[in-house]
């Protein structure tokens, strides 16, 4: 998207260069360190002006954030991103107060650079995996179709009443006006995602939305770069017509050739590289940080990840303030030209079609999915569809032509409808139509299991009855990775446990540090009593980590705060001691049993059991170990056991040790 | 392939099947074909052999029990019949449904599925999922990296959040109770083409 700009910055730097090498012919390129070229060699004040300029407004946006935050009521009602876009306006009047000129413009360059990246990052490296993959076939329906549908649509339909109309538009041709609806139609990931995360609406919801926002770039980059080269060309064929076509394809297919060839902290370089080559960028991020991401965090050490998060929250958080300040001070500017039928004829399609886009594919896509999309789903999903800054920059790039000042004051107008409007009054709408809401309870480890085997079971009957469905497409994706992907990516001791282990582990955690746990109360009267020295290094930790609790109950939810991570750390440490004071205990009495226990089931999973005779001879061995699974007084018991196969005590202690050690390897 | 099997198929076991199961007259000629081309020797039966040549059912961590659940107690062979009425457990609940057979339970009740997969467990056919029979299947899906010991306290404490006679085992009713949150009706069907 930014090519042209980026083509023409060029050129301009270029140029620049020359007139000052023409200008001064005796000052050699590199600047020489004496005094007479001194006013060369350090730097100009008007970079020096813009840096502190830059420093200025991030300041300001963390104080905006803070501000807010503190301001307990009005986050509730109010969305973020209109408290933040009039945040701006009041900055950018005060601006043009004080020095009668317009204040700087959103430039397309930084934004697209340096403001979009990070945001899509985040966004691409929290999705919840899962659920997107069993859903990208629907969020790619409405992403590519959806887009196309909008697009066509409102340039059409604005054409046709322009021409009728009479409104003064008539010179402006077809192009201008699909230029404008390519523009315009795209939803966007940033303002989606300030609003849907203060309203919590389920899962498959948020996923649909929010996808479809952030896969509809490819479409929107193709769009809009093939009617700008059309406008540039003087004619129009109709093998440019195809061969525009075809770009779709190459752009969202080269996206992902491109992303997961580089890791990390090269995803940036991603992004720049796919933009290079006239692909999507924001598409390239988001793959990349899907794909990347289990690889991450498998290979580095608890602490980065920790780190890695917190950084990619943080940058993500200035970057969204950021933009959405620079866009209500963008707003104040000279270069508005207004026209009333215009501006509520664009408006009304932009709603119109959606609405209709939004209908249309559901039906059709409803018939092809296991869980259908239901009307209230349908409407908040139109009903989200807002334009955000993508929108503003992509009309700014436009080149100028007579009518280009009504575009921008048209997309201005658009972008503060649907964010103010639209978004302000999503939260209550959702709440009016009771549209499910997000489960906020953690999975039991039960229904942890059980899906899963669900999930197994449902792939193996795929595979009998023959047909292809997403069970059997995601396991060939896991085969794959375990073949392949993982043993050369991650490091040999790092291979990532089970979700249903982590689950446990999570679980634990939570349960050790008192928290309440819903959906286990009942559970927690038959747990383990604890022994005065855990409760005693319990305890320690938790004075010592007091504050950190107290944060855990704030009412203004964010995406930027990572309340379960910022425990880990801490109850992590309580785990692992308990777990080590407990594991002389319990090690040798248990682990022998269980010992023993596999080497006889292992014998017998292979093959399906037929008499219930063999099944038997675990009995004698299962009443030893439910001797532990309901130890209220451990010591006693276990310590005779203990001694009566104090041999292979030695042998397992190690192993109990390496439990705990998996998770802290670092050390 | 389809004029052939159809032809072995008589217009009135399709109605049985039918009624039986509630599949229609194109999914169960469909799903005969497919029957057919499993079915190597050609004796209108299904053996655990023939099953365990599809290749990705071979590397299910559940394949076995998978293929288990399709044959009947203690017998070796299953023959269309039986292999309908395994598959209509997995048939899509539809709404209209509802008020045809008040009296008959259909097999693609909620009720009848989760009783499908608590079988997978319950290998011994004795009504309780035990802690043994559970860790055998979760070392079967959680794979080699977990520790006996990690494995028996999820086991453990997957029992303690299901148990409420405190018999360490989990009940059918028990189970259905685990899973009420869970939507079972979509996670266990598939859209057979018509």
């Amino acid at each position: 998207m930014i090519n042209g700009y980026l083509d023409r910055k060029l050129q301009e730097v270029y140029s620049q260069y020359l007139q000052e090498r023409l200008t001064c012919p005796g000052s050699s390129p590199g600047y020489s360190l004496t005094g007479v070229e001194g006013a060369n060699s350090h730097p100009t004040a008007p970079t020096a002006f813009r840096v502190f300029s830059i420093v200025l407004w991030i300041m300001l946006a963390s104080l905006a954030k803070l501000g807010f935050h503190w301001s307990g009521r009005i986050p509730a009602v109010v969305p973020e991103s209109c408290l933040l876009i009039m945040v701006g306006l009041l900055v950018g009047g005060v601006i043009y107060g004080v020095r009668h000129t317009a204040p700087p413009v959103l430039s397309a360059e930084a934004f697209f650079l340096y403001l979009l990246p990070p945001i899509v990052l985040d966004a691409g490296y929290f999705l919840p995996g899962r659920l997107f993959f069993e859903n990208l076939g629907t969020i790619l329906w409405y992403a590519v179709l959806g887009t196309l549908w909008n697009v066509l649509g409102i340039g059409l339909s604005l054409y046709g009443l322009c021409r009728l109309g009479g409104w003064g538009l008539e010179e402006v041709s077809l192009l201008h006006f699909l230029l404008f609806g390519s523009l315009i139609a795209a939803v966007d990931p940033v303002a989606v995602l300030s609003v849907f995360e203060e309203i919590h609406v389920n899962e498959q919801l948020h996923i649909l939305v929010f996808g479809e926002s952030l896969l509809n770039d490819a479409v929107t980059v193709v769009l809009y770069k093939l009617f700008e080269s059309f406008l540039r060309m003087p004619t129009v064929s109709s093998v440019d017509i195809l061969a525009g076509g075809c770009q779709f394809v190459v752009v969202g297919l080269g996206a992902q050739v491109i992303a997961p060839l580089f890791v990390f902290l090269y995803s940036y370089l991603s992004y720049l590289t796919s933009e290079m080559l006239h692909f999507s960028g924001i598409m390239a991020i988001v793959t990349c940080a899907v794909t990347m991401k289990q690889y991450v965090e498998a290979n580095v050490s608890e602490r980065s990840n920790t780190t890695i998060k917190y950084f990619l929250k943080m940058w993500s958080s200035v970057s969204e303030t950021l933009i959405f300040i620079f866009l209500g001070v963008s707003t104040i500017q000279d270069v508005h030209m207004w026209s009333w039928p215009f501006v509520s004829s664009t408006l009304f399609l932009c709603l119109l079609w959606r609405a209709l886009g939004v209908l249309l594919l559901t039906a059709v896509v409803n018939k092809l999915r296991r869980n259908a999309v239901t009307f209230r789903d349908q409407f908040i999903i139109a009903y989200g569809g807002l334009r955000g800054a993508i929108c503003f920059s992509l009309v700014f790039l436009i080149e100028d032509f007579p009518m280009k000042r009504l575009f921008i004051t048209t997309t201005i107008v658009v972008i503060l409808f649907t964010v103010f409007v639209q978004g302000m009054t999503i939260k209550p709408l959702v709440e009016l139509l009771d549209v499910k809401r997000k489960k906020r309870a953690l999975p039991t480890v039960s229904e942890e299991i059980h899906s899963r085997l669900l999930d197994h079971l449902l792939s193996g009957i795929e595979d009998v009855v023959g047909c292809w469905g997403q069970h059997y497409w995601k396991d060939k994706f896991e085969q794959f990775n375990t073949k392949y992907l993982k043993r050369f990516l991650i490091r040999e001791d790092k291979q990532p446990k089970s979700s249903i282990v982590r689950l446990y582990q999570e679980l634990e955690r939570r349960e050790q540090m008192g928290e309440d746990d819903e959906g286990t109360e009942d559970s927690q009267t038959q747990s383990r009593s604890l022994l005065p020295e855990e409760m005693d290094s319990i305890r320690k930790i938790l004075s010592n980590n007091l504050r950190n609790f107290n944060n855990k109950h704030i009412t203004a939810y964010s995406r930027h705060t990572l309340h379960q991570d910022f425990t880990v750390d801490a109850s992590r440490k309580a785990c692992l001691q308990r777990h080590h004071s407990m594991g002389e205990r319990h090690s040798s009495n248990q682990t022998h049993n269980n010992q023993v226990h596999f080497s006889l089931i292992d014998t017998k999973s292979p093959r399906p059991v037929h008499n219930p005779a063999e099944v038997n001879l675990n009995g004698p061995i299962r009443v030893t170990s439910d001797g532990w699974a309901d130890s209220s007084g451990p010591s006693l018991q276990n310590q005779e056991q203990a001694q009566a196969s104090s041999t292979s005590r030695h042998m397992h202690i190690p192993k109990k040790l390496s439990f705990v050690l998996e998770n802290e390897r670092e050390k | 392939m389809g004029s052939r099997a159809s032809s072995l198929l008589r217009e009135e076991d399709i109605e049985e099947i039918k009624k039986e199961t509630g599949f229609s007259h194109s999914q169960i000629t469909r799903l005969y074909s497919r029957f057919h081309s499993l079915d190597k020797g050609e004796n209108g039966a299904l053996s655990r052999e023939d099953f365990q040549r599809i290749p990705e059912l071979a590397i299910n961590p559940l394949g076995d029990r998978i293929i288990n659940a399709f044959f009947p107690e203690g017998e070796d062979q299953v023959n269309f019949r039986g292999f309908m009425r395994t598959l209509a457990h997995f048939r899509p609940v539809e709404d209209n449904e509802k008020n045809k057979d008040p009296t008959a339970e259909p097999l693609n009740s909620r009720n009848n599925k989760l009783l499908f997969a608590f079988r997978l467990y319950d290998l011994d056919r004795d009504d309780k999922i035990s802690r043994d029979e559970l860790l055998q299947v979760l070392r079967m899906m959680v794979g080699v990296n977990i520790s006996d010991e990690q494995l028996g306290s999820i086991a453990d404490r997957t029992i303690q959040e299901a148990d409420t006679n405190g018999d360490m085992s989990i009940s059918f009713s028990e189970f259905i109770k685990v899973l009420e949150k869970v939507d079972v009706e979509q996670k266990m069907s598939i859209r057979f083409l018509h």
